[in-house]
């Protein structure tokens, strides 16, 4: 037996270099398309040289660990970056075949297509209703109450929060619970009828529970949006993806159907990270 | 737990350790296996009642192994989620168990079946035929535990393709004692014995080709069950 021990192998992968993304990230049809881009803070490069094709209506889950680019990348998806004065992107982004950084793309209509949903939820200090009514009005979705009222119910309903708020409409939104005004921040995306929704770790100051809600959702919402999920849980990114990227200090390093990667990864790098070899 | 081995290097050296530990079982196990096996045909062969009731003892030590290692591996895989090398390991673990254990169970056979032969005072003679067989099923399990041990993946496959040769031999086998109980029906009864001993070694073998498969899974992620030898060795030199 100790002989047998002793003569273990030892592991024939090496690290290697990670200059260019491992396994499929290009596709052939897809919704948002990015070739080489590099972003920097002032003299500090986020991201280098990311091409990655995401895909229709499906999931797309980027992990890696802290600092890595992941969120940059993702607030790069619709203009949030223009927002710091010091961040650079350059490289190709395109929406449906359209340069995300053209001139020409009004940044406000790029966010109403591309809605984000935040880490910690953000619910405006207005009522249920306002909350989800805010983004028809401003962008005139809605003709009439009567149209409002609909879009409120529906978008409500998408979320799986109308039933559990149907009788308080009226009653502030910071009133519901951490996982209910979670729910009701992508009911507000919902409802300016976006074409991707981004999340930002969205469960992560959640309770299981409520976690396992907004996972169940976003499996729901998959059907009609496309969805791309930042995330520090391995398990959330194995369950409600269907491909996952993996960065590693600004780079994407690997990407892959969710099930290959979580089972079966090429690069050492993302073995070690899903394995928890590293931070 | 050594940094350079393929299981170490977690930020959790207490998951480490849980591993290797483990890995450390499943091996032990094999060993308490291989004597199993061992033992079973010496008792055949040397019509020794003390060392086939020994055999017939100690199966529970093997599946009793067999329990506690499926326990930690339940254990790992609610504590700690286990993801690629990790979980392949996992699931290869509690696959190659139950394949020990079954190993287990087919030597107990052989005990059992020796225990009866030296009731009917039948003598080794019968059970020489199964020499050459007993020899090729101890060392296919012997290369499988180490291809195990080792994770070596040329190993496995090597010691897959014995198991073809296990098969042609079970069959000449049969063919001999068929043709034995022909020609003199009072041999049936012990005859009958010995062909259900060759079965418990053929089956041996194919339980050993089983461990080999889950270490090609383990090492490559590969699954090369059910599909011939020649695509196995294609399928993992992909």
């Amino acid at each position: 037996m100790q002989q047998r021990i002793n003569k273990t192998a030892s592991p024939s992968l090496s690290l290697g270099d990670f200059e260019s993304t491992i396994g499929e990230n290009l596709l052939d049809n897809s919704k948002i398309s990015t070739r080489d881009v590099n972003v920097s803070y002032g003299d500090k490069q986020a991201i280098y040289d990311a091409s990655l094709d995401i895909g229709h209506n499906q999931v797309i889950a980027l992990i890696g660990p802290s600092g890595c680019g992941k969120s940059t990348f993702l607030r790069c998806l619709n203009r949030m970056n223009d927002t710091i004065a010091i961040c650079k992107v350059s490289g190709k982004l395109m929406l449906d075949g359209e340069d995300i950084y053209d001139k020409k793309m009004d940044p406000v209509l790029l966010r109403a297509r591309v809605g984000m949903v935040f880490q910690k939820p953000n619910p405006f200090p207005k009522s249920i209703y306002d909350n989800v009514a805010y983004g028809p009005r401003i962008h005139g979705l809605a003709r009439s109450n009567a149209e409002v009222d609909e879009i409120v119910i529906t978008s409500l309903e998408k979320a799986g929060l109308f039933e559990e708020v149907k009788d308080r409409l009226n009653a502030p939104g910071t009133s519901l619970s951490g996982g209910q005004q979670q729910r009701l921040c992508i009911a507000r995306t919902i409802a300016v009828s976006p074409e991707i929704i981004l999340m930002d770790e969205p469960a992560s100051a959640l309770d299981p529970i409520a976690t396992a809600i907004i996972e169940e959702l976003i499996d729901e919402l998959r059907q009609n949006y496309t969805i791309v999920i930042v995330t520090h849980s391995m398990q959330q990114a194995a369950r409600v993806s269907q491909r996952t990227a993996y960065f590693h200090m600004g780079r994407i390093v690997e990407v892959g159907d969710t099930s290959r990667i979580f089972t079966n990864p090429r690069h050492e790098m993302t073995e070690n990270y899903i394995t928890g070899k590293f931070g | 737990m050594n940094q350079d081995t393929p299981l170490g290097g977690h930020i959790s050296k207490r998951f480490d350790n849980e591993l290797e530990d483990i890995r450390h079982q499943v091996l032990a196990m094999g060993g308490l296996v291989e004597t199993q096996v061992s033992n079973g045909l010496r008792g055949l062969f040397e019509s020794d009642s003390e060392i086939a009731q020994r055999v017939v003892q100690d199966d529970d030590k093997v599946d009793r192994m067999e329990v506690n290692i499926d326990d930690q591996c339940l254990k790992i895989l609610a504590r700690r989620q286990p993801a690629a090398s990790d979980l392949r390991l996992v699931v290869a673990i509690i696959k190659t168990i139950n394949d020990l254990e079954r190993i287990g169970d087919q030597a107990e056979k052989l005990g059992r079946n020796q225990l009866e032969l030296i009731d009917d005072d039948a003598g080794s003679s019968h059970c020489m035929k199964l020499e050459h067989l007993g020899e090729l099923v101890s060392k296919m399990l012997n290369k499988a535990l180490d291809s195990f041990a080792r994770m070596d993946v040329d190993e496995a496959l090597k010691t897959i393709g014995l198991d073809e040769k296990i098969n042609d031999e079970y069959d000449g086998m049969m063919r001999q004692l068929i043709t034995h109980m022909m020609e003199d029906p009072r041999t049936i009864r012990n005859a009958l014995r010995v062909s259900w001993c060759a079965r418990a070694l053929e089956r041996i073998g194919d339980h050993s080709k089983n461990i080999c498969e889950h270490v090609v899974f383990l090492v490559q992620g590969k699954d090369v069950r059910h599909i011939g030898l020649k695509e196995q060795v294609e399928m993992a030199s992909k």
